[in-house]
């Protein structure tokens, strides 16, 4: 039983597997395009980087009235890492548990825009976006008086006995993270409508016609195609919010600080620029490792 | 019309559509619709684009839930079963092959879910019998269409449905392999022996491959029956000019004569066996296949019981190999088609020629003249019609 004979004709005829275009002709253009975006890069972000890095090596002794000597002090670091070390751990547990909570929320409301929405889909969208319409600082100031001591959220969850008759939100770690799972929410919500809205509905389709029921359909079909919008979702969620100051200084205490709020008051209060630079370079080599990880780990490469 | 409706009694039938019905809002996509398709049978379901051959199979897959009617099974009624308890599958239109996971977990993905042992040889035999073997390891994005369209034939396969549905699953594929992969798939249903139903609109296909057709047009079944059947004793126009061509001309029915009904054709009597006679009094469409009419010069003797058209004028002529096509201009104007094999023995003849018609008066069929006498026939358009054509 096979079906040799045909297989073969089919291998000879027209049609073949797809090829990826080649393309030998306009490859000047591509970097014509490529130039100014380049230069950008080069102009804003590799010459401060290169700054950056040669500032946290400087010697701490210096000031910016006399000046700052070159000494190749690594020791920096480790100051940094010993005097700071709380902010940093808490800026990753912050941002985690944010990223954690905004895909949570996401996901479904990313969910009903790209399959149930209908004709209210641009609606919803507009409306996710709508908060950028407001200032980043305005919008927190607003939560500040949401969660505050005598504001209607509070009052309920002592009513109904979930906090205590002190208990309060404003000025804890619950108030941060959940200032920074909103702020940052749509940055989330965005890439993962982008890449269910992509997903051919027939394929689930397929899945429940092959034995699979809803939530297996969604565990074995959507959900590994929308993995890319899971990672950049990701992505844009935690680095921002790993990097944040804004949230833990309005609605939290120094106990709440962040590591953006140390390299805030180091650089703008204590003038000493070696080590918030040095805190910076840390962040950014700490970021830039675990994204790896992370995305060496969901594995889309095979995806996109 | 005279749609053939099947008996409601489901004895012996794998699937039994009982008065199913489908609409989208005010728009009914299926019509009260009647089938029976017995076990292991290769059936077929052959229509124009837009009659409701999807919908229909939709509804058959648990994809869709029918507005009225219902739905057995092997005597269970299966109407409202979710489509992942039923012992159905599908071969999708567009294939809908997993592009996230590799030809081996797309074909493994049905007994996966079935918590089924030895899914390596299972998948593994069924790669060979679809002889993509060496392939497991690959996209379906790396895979050809016709490669493509056999992993979709497996993956529904490798479950041992009760029913296997095919939504024209050769659609997509160029002549050559779409007639390459008719042998296969026929070959395969044979080995399998699994009920197939397979959609297309394309009547060579259907009749190639299926023991029975079911001819669907708007949303109800027009005619059932197997191919010689349905093809030798239409049983509406549509039918007629869906299935192959038809000369289709007026004609009065003047009475019986033995097993032979007799109409009068534009002052000439033609015989017609009552069994091919789907209306038998008053105005009718007298109808015969173009292969079947002889071309002979004007004024030739012919056999007693023939059936004779005198008259025409050949208008056309089209040399294609095997065969030659004529065009002939009737004389009350209206245009007959007439295949004649080129074996050699017979004359041909050039435009211009005074002909006459004649044919077997076995052949002849006749149907109800309430019909419109173009209904199925794609190359019909009634702006460039000659005038009188067909009426
Ligand atoms: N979900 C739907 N909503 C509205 N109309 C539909 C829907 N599905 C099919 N139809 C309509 O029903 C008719 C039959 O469609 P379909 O079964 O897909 O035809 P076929 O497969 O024979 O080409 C078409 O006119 C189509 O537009
Ligand atoms: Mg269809």
């Amino acid at each position: 039983m096979t079906v040799a004979d045909v297989g073969r004709v089919v291998e000879g005829t027209e049609d073949e597997p797809p090829r990826r275009p080649r393309r030998r002709s306009g490859w000047a253009t591509g970097y014509l395009l490529l130039l100014p975006g380049l230069l950008w890069l080069v102009l804003f972000f590799a010459v401060p980087t290169i700054q950056l890095v040669a500032t946290s090596l400087y010697d701490q002794a210096g000031s910016l009235d006399t000046g700052y000597a070159m000494t190749w002090s690594f020791g920096n670091y480790l100051d940094a890492l010993s005097t700071y070390r709380q902010p940093f751990l808490r800026s990753l547990m912050y941002a985690t548990v944010a990223t954690v909570a905004a895909l949570l929320l996401a996901y479904p409301l990313a969910y009903a825009i790209a399959f149930k929405a209908g004709r209210f889909k641009n609606l919803m969208l507009v409306l996710v976006i709508a908060p950028f319409f407001t200032s980043f600082l305005v919008r927190t100031l607003a939560w500040k008086s949401i969660l505050s001591d005598n504001g209607f959220i509070v009052q309920t969850l002592q009513t109904i006995g979930i906090l205590g008759p002190d208990g309060r939100l404003l000025a804890t770690s619950v108030a941060v993270v959940t200032g920074l799972t909103y702020n940052f929410l749509p940055f989330m919500v965005l890439p993962l409508y982008a890449s269910l809205e992509k997903i051919d509905p027939r394929l689930m389709e397929a899945g429940k016609d092959l034995y699979a029921n809803g939530f297996t359909s969604f565990r074995k079909i959507t959900l590994p195609l929308s993995m890319p919008g899971v990672v950049a979702g990701t992505l844009l969620t935690f680095i921002p919010s790993a990097g944040d100051y804004i949230n833990s200084e309005l609605l939290g205490t120094p106990q709440q600080y962040m590591i953006g709020n140390v390299i805030d008051n180091t650089f703008l209060v204590q003038l000493n620029y070696p080590i918030a630079a040095a805190c910076s370079v840390i962040l950014m080599i700490v970021i830039v490792i675990m994204v790896l990880v992370y995305v060496r780990r969901a594995g889309t490469e095979e995806l996109v | 019309m005279t749609a053939s409706h099947a008996a409601s009694d489901a004895s012996g039938a794998d699937l039994a559509l009982s008065s199913v019905t489908k609409r989208f809002g005010s728009f009914t996509a299926v019509d009260d619709l009647d089938l029976l398709v017995g076990r292991g049978q290769f059936f077929a379901l052959l229509g124009p684009s837009g009659c409701g051959k999807t919908t229909t199979l939709r509804m058959v897959a648990g994809l869709e839930e029918p507005t009225a009617g219902r739905i057995d099974l092997a005597g269970k009624d299966i109407t409202r079963l979710k489509p992942y308890k039923r012992p159905v599958n599908t071969v999708f239109q567009n294939y809908a092959l997993f592009p996230h996971l590799n030809i081996f977990e797309n074909v493994a993905f049905g007994l996966r879910r079935r918590g089924v042992k030895d899914v390596k040889g299972q998948v593994q035999d069924m790669l060979d019998l679809v002889e993509l073997s060496s392939y497991g390891g690959r996209r379906p994005g790396q895979l050809s269409g016709g490669q493509q369209q056999r992993v979709a034939l497996a993956r529904a396969l490798i479950n041992r449905p009760q029913v296997l549905l095919l939504d024209e699953p050769l659609g997509a594929l160029d002549l050559k392999l779409r007639r390459q992969m008719q042998i296969e798939l026929k070959r395969i249903q044979t080995e399998v022996g699994i009920t197939f139903i397979h959609v297309t609109h394309d009547q060579e296909e259907a009749m190639t491959m299926a023991d029975t057709i079911a001819v669907m047009n708007e949303g109800v079944i027009e005619q059932m029956g197997g191919p010689t059947e349905l093809y030798d004793n239409p049983a509406t126009t549509f039918v007629s000019n869906f299935l192959g061509q038809s000369n289709l001309v007026a004609g009065e029915v003047l009475g019986q004569s033995g097993h032979e009904l007799v109409v009068a054709v534009e002052g000439s009597k033609l015989g017609v066996p009552m069994d091919r006679a789907r209306s038998t009094s008053g105005a009718v469409w007298v109808g015969v296949r173009p292969e079947k009419v002889f071309l002979a010069a004007s004024g030739t003797e012919t056999e007693d019981n023939d059936n004779v058209l005198r008259g025409a004028v050949v208008t056309d002529v089209s040399f294609i190999g095997v065969s030659t096509q004529y065009l002939v201009r009737m004389p009350w104007s209206q245009e007959l088609t007439v295949f004649e094999q080129n074996t050699g023995a017979r004359e041909s003849f050039r435009p211009g020629d005074a002909v006459d018609l004649h044919w077997m008066a076995a052949h002849t069929f006749v149907l109800d003249a309430a019909q419109d006498a173009h209904a199925g026939d794609e190359t019909y358009d009634a702006d460039l019609a000659p005038a009188g054509a067909g009426t």
